[in-house]
């Protein structure tokens, strides 16, 4: 089943680290229940991030897409959508919430570094050192469309605008020396003369020239998440990244295998190989018995892929209208039609459609399933499922063995979503000795264990 | 007939309005940029009694010179006051000269979501030309191609505000739709430097659009809710208010720099010691009153027949704005020159301001209504 673990536990002392990861634009989030709550109101926010400051988490995390999904012939109707900007609804954290970490998923192609530095510094004085950034490189001439300089940038060139908007970024953050601003009102000037300096930078993609008007943090400056997943990414990662998002963490050996990427990608950049955390992604699914947390994690599958969704996702990668089929029923009979992938829509399309499906129908003449039945076993798969004890011990071995660092957990359901994975979740993980309980620093960077900023 | 009471606004960027003013702050000089700092001003506005607090801005230094030289972003800075306070609007400065009007549009009505309604924007400009340099952006220069890039960021946000209609979330079970794509509008932006295709990623605000406040010269009065006067006499400033209305804006506010007398100085000796410091610079578009809590209240009464609020600018925050809210505010309420916001309400319902119906609105009341039926009730 796994590889067989090591007679020694590698690090027997590691904490988990969770996150929340408040999601707004996809059908994971379910919205048809009643205690689903609105994806707009502060008060949902402030409620996540509230029970999560509570289950004494590293962070509240916010996404990022900066155009409406579209499926074919407009908007796309069936799942949530509409969120705030997640600089200023963190800002607005910032003062209802003490400890948890606000960490905001922004794009470096869409925006400038002056601008988009000073938003997160400011951030991250206004919440006492509690920042991050979550750097995206979302680049589709289809998003541009929104921006004034339209969609600009090639495929290639996304890491390299990312890593030279992080260096100017980071020139921002650093532009002021520490005790910066004069100790009395008596002083010939408010700043000490020298302490403030100048960015200047000239690249192949910024040629800016500024005063940063902003001093360092309690933590030194934002804590840096990345989320890419190609080779590209990953090298960005291990170059500039204090954590990742990763989308390996479900099986434990796909989750090790990544972490031993990223590991080698590390050492291979010099840094020490715990200079980063990796908090993969995932629901997690609760009951009080491993039947009744099964039986629940077929009522959410069922909740998230509706018959529509089903179909819509089916079409999206047959390339056939199938509005108005029996989700219920079997598998399209046509042979799906091949279109160029253009980025467009914003939600994921399959790269290689005639393999897929193929394997679809083998997979379902196989198992019987429906077309519904197939979309919900084949799509990705979510999440961990089962009762406190046996997630607690899980997610021990998952840490104490180098797989993740800890998780960040996507509530299926706002806001109500994070309550019994704090309520039962992190006591069972407390019990063995995996959890914290208390928080002991002040900032993300020491929720994070991260070392200080130089 | 009698106007309406006034409604009042205060500036609360930095220290004050005089370059020095923090010389005389009741903080240490670094304290200027702590969330404590914060909180505790727009707390002190809004127990006053302030209708709205205004946050200046820009992404250089507020001072060249010897004064302070850091600032927390505007918008940063008024969603945190959001948070903190409960009845005071809230209004960043904002400027689309260089910054995308589509992130300026997710910004403020993210505000206005999170203090539920409560939001306003000060719409400004970036003049001086390093700000090009610090954007990385090419140069927007001269009074024409300002005004071009503040008028047709404003037509972008407002557009973006309106592209999705009030009841665009319909969380239809029975179709499966959380959405009607129906009630969203692509804006179809076409400028001269630019275009934008929207919708919004943001849902319609709640007040539909947050009150715009905007100086005459900068963008066309049909764009704004409040225009914001000023000249170097109160009769001057006036009839600048009554030009306003005429021109077809909603309400005028009167821009006001004020320094007041204090229980242990006069506003002339406090001016006197700032400007050992450095000048105090008059604007040809701000009336300046220095003087008596009772002057200043005579001086409002007087503009109170020609706007419809004013705009405060205190010489120094720690000290006018104490006097402001002891002397000045109650005798103002007192004499129901002005009147306080009424907690539970939007920023617009405090200003008289109807609340807009999106102009793509395809519901068939709002499209057969009357003028006056043009705004649809508050429904929060
Ligand atoms: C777990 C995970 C979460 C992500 N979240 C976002 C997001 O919220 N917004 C976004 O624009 N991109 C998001 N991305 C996309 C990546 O950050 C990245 O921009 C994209 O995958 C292209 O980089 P790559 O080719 O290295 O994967 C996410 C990726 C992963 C793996």
């Amino acid at each position: 089943m796994t590889r067989t673990d090591p007679t020694d536990v590698p690090r027997p002392d590691a904490q988990l680290h969770f996150g929340v990861f408040f999601q707004g634009v996809n059908h994971w989030t379910i919205w048809s229940d009643p205690a689903s709550g609105s994806q707009i109101d502060p008060a949902s926010f402030l409620r996540v991030a509230r029970t999560a400051e509570r289950g004494l988490f590293d962070a509240f995390f916010l996404g990022d897409g900066q155009r409406l999904r579209e499926s074919e012939g407009g908007i796309h109707e069936l799942d949530v959508a509409g969120r705030p900007d997640s600089i200023t609804q963190l800002s607005a954290l910032a003062a209802a919430t003490d400890r948890i970490g606000l960490v905001s998923t922004s794009n470096t192609t869409y925006n400038e570094p002056a601008d988009l530095a000073r938003r997160l510094a400011g951030l991250d004085l206004l919440s006492g050192g509690r920042a991050g950034w979550n750097m995206v490189t979302t680049h589709n001439a289809w998003t541009g469309e929104n921006f004034r300089r339209g969609g600009f940038l090639d495929h290639a060139d996304r890491y390299t605008r990312a890593e030279e908007f992080l260096t100017v970024a980071r020139s921002v953050w650093n532009g002021w020396s520490e005790e910066a601003v004069a100790a009395s009102a008596d002083a010939r000037s408010w700043s000490v003369p020298g302490a403030v300096g100048r960015v200047r930078s000239r690249g192949a993609h910024f040629d800016v020239d500024l005063a940063p008007t902003l001093p360092r943090s309690t933590q030194g400056h934002p804590v840096i998440f990345q989320a890419g997943d190609s080779g590209e990414g990953r090298d960005f990662g291990a170059r500039n990244a204090d954590v990742i998002f990763s989308a390996h963490g479900l099986d434990f050996d796909d989750a090790l295998g990544f972490a031993e990427d990223v590991r080698r990608r590390l050492r291979a950049v010099g840094r020490p190989e715990d200079a980063l955390r990796i908090l993969p992604g995932t629901e997690i699914i609760i009951g009080a018995t491993e039947k009744e947390a099964e039986e629940k994690a077929r009522w959410v599958r069922l909740e998230q892929v509706t018959p529509a969704v089903a179909l819509g996702i089916a079409g999206r990668l047959w390339n056939i209208d199938l509005s108005g089929r029996d989700a219920d029923g079997p598998l399209p009979a046509e042979d799906p039609v091949i279109v160029e992938y253009t980025g467009k829509f914003g939600s994921s399309r399959f790269r290689d459609t005639l393999a897929t499906v193929a394997e679809w129908r083998a997979k379902a003449e196989a198992n019987g399933w429906s077309l519904r039945e197939a979309v919900i076993e084949l799509g990705p798969q979510r999440g961990h499922v089962g009762t406190p004890a046996g997630l607690a011990e899980k997610f021990a071995r998952f840490v104490r063995y180098g797989a993740v660092d800890g998780f960040n957990v996507s509530p299926y359901l706002v806001p109500e979503g994070l309550d019994d994975i704090v309520d039962l979740l992190v006591p069972a993980l407390q019990e063995r000795g995996v959890y914290r309980t208390a928080y002991t620093g002040t900032t993300l960077r020491e929720h994070l264990g991260l070392a200080p900023v130089e | 007939m009698p106007r309406p009471a006034l409604r009042l606004a205060v500036e609360l960027d930095g220290d004050g309005a005089h370059p020095a003013a923090w010389r005389r702050a009741a903080h240490a000089p670094a304290e200027l940029l702590t969330p404590r700092r914060i909180a505790r001003t727009a707390a002190a506005a809004e127990n006053a009694g302030f209708t709205l607090v205004t946050l200046d801005d820009s992404i250089l230094p507020p001072s060249s010179g010897a004064g302070p030289v850091g600032r927390i972003g505007a918008v940063e800075r008024a969603a945190f006051v959001a948070a903190a306070t409960s009845v005071v609007g809230v209004a960043p400065v904002v400027a689309t000269t260089y910054a995308e009007p589509f992130h300026v549009s997710s910004q403020l009505s993210s505000l206005d979501h999170v203090s539920a309604g409560r939001a306003g924007w000060v719409v400004g400009t970036e003049e001086d030309p390093t700000a090009a340099r610090a954007w990385g952006r090419p140069l927007v220069e001269g009074p024409e191609a300002l005004a071009r890039e503040a008028r047709d960021g404003l037509r972008v946000v407002r557009d973006l505000w309106d592209s999705w209609e009030d009841d665009a979330v319909i969380r239809s079970v029975a179709t499966s739709r959380y959405l009607d794509r129906e009630r969203l509008h692509a804006i179809d932006f076409e400028g001269e430097t630019y275009s934008v295709k929207g919708p919004s990623i943001v849902p319609r605000p709640p007040q539909g659009r947050p009150v715009v406040l905007a100086r005459q010269d900068l963008v066309p009065a049909e764009l704004t809710d409040v225009a914001l006067v000023g000249g170097t006499t109160a009769a001057e400033t006036g009839a600048a208010g009554e030009a306003a209305k005429a021109a077809g804006v909603p309400l005028a506010f009167a821009e006001i720099e004020v320094a007041l007398d204090t229980p242990r100085e006069s506003a002339r000796e406090r001016i006197a010691d700032l400007e050992r410091y450095s000048p105090w610079e008059e604007r040809p578009d701000r009336l300046r009153y220095s003087g008596s809590a009772e002057g200043l209240v005579a001086l409002l009464a007087e503009l109170a027949a020609h706007v419809d609020g004013v705009r405060l600018l205190p010489l120094v925050l720690d000290e006018d704005l104490s006097v402001l809210s002891r002397l000045v505010l109650p005798e103002l309420f007192v004499r129901r020159l002005a009147t306080r916001p009424l907690p539970g309400t939007t920023l617009r319902t405090s200003l008289g301001l109807p609340r807009p119906v999106s102009r793509f609105a395809t519901d068939t009341d709002a499209v057969s209504a009357t003028p006056a039926a043009l705004v649809r009730e508050e429904t929060r």
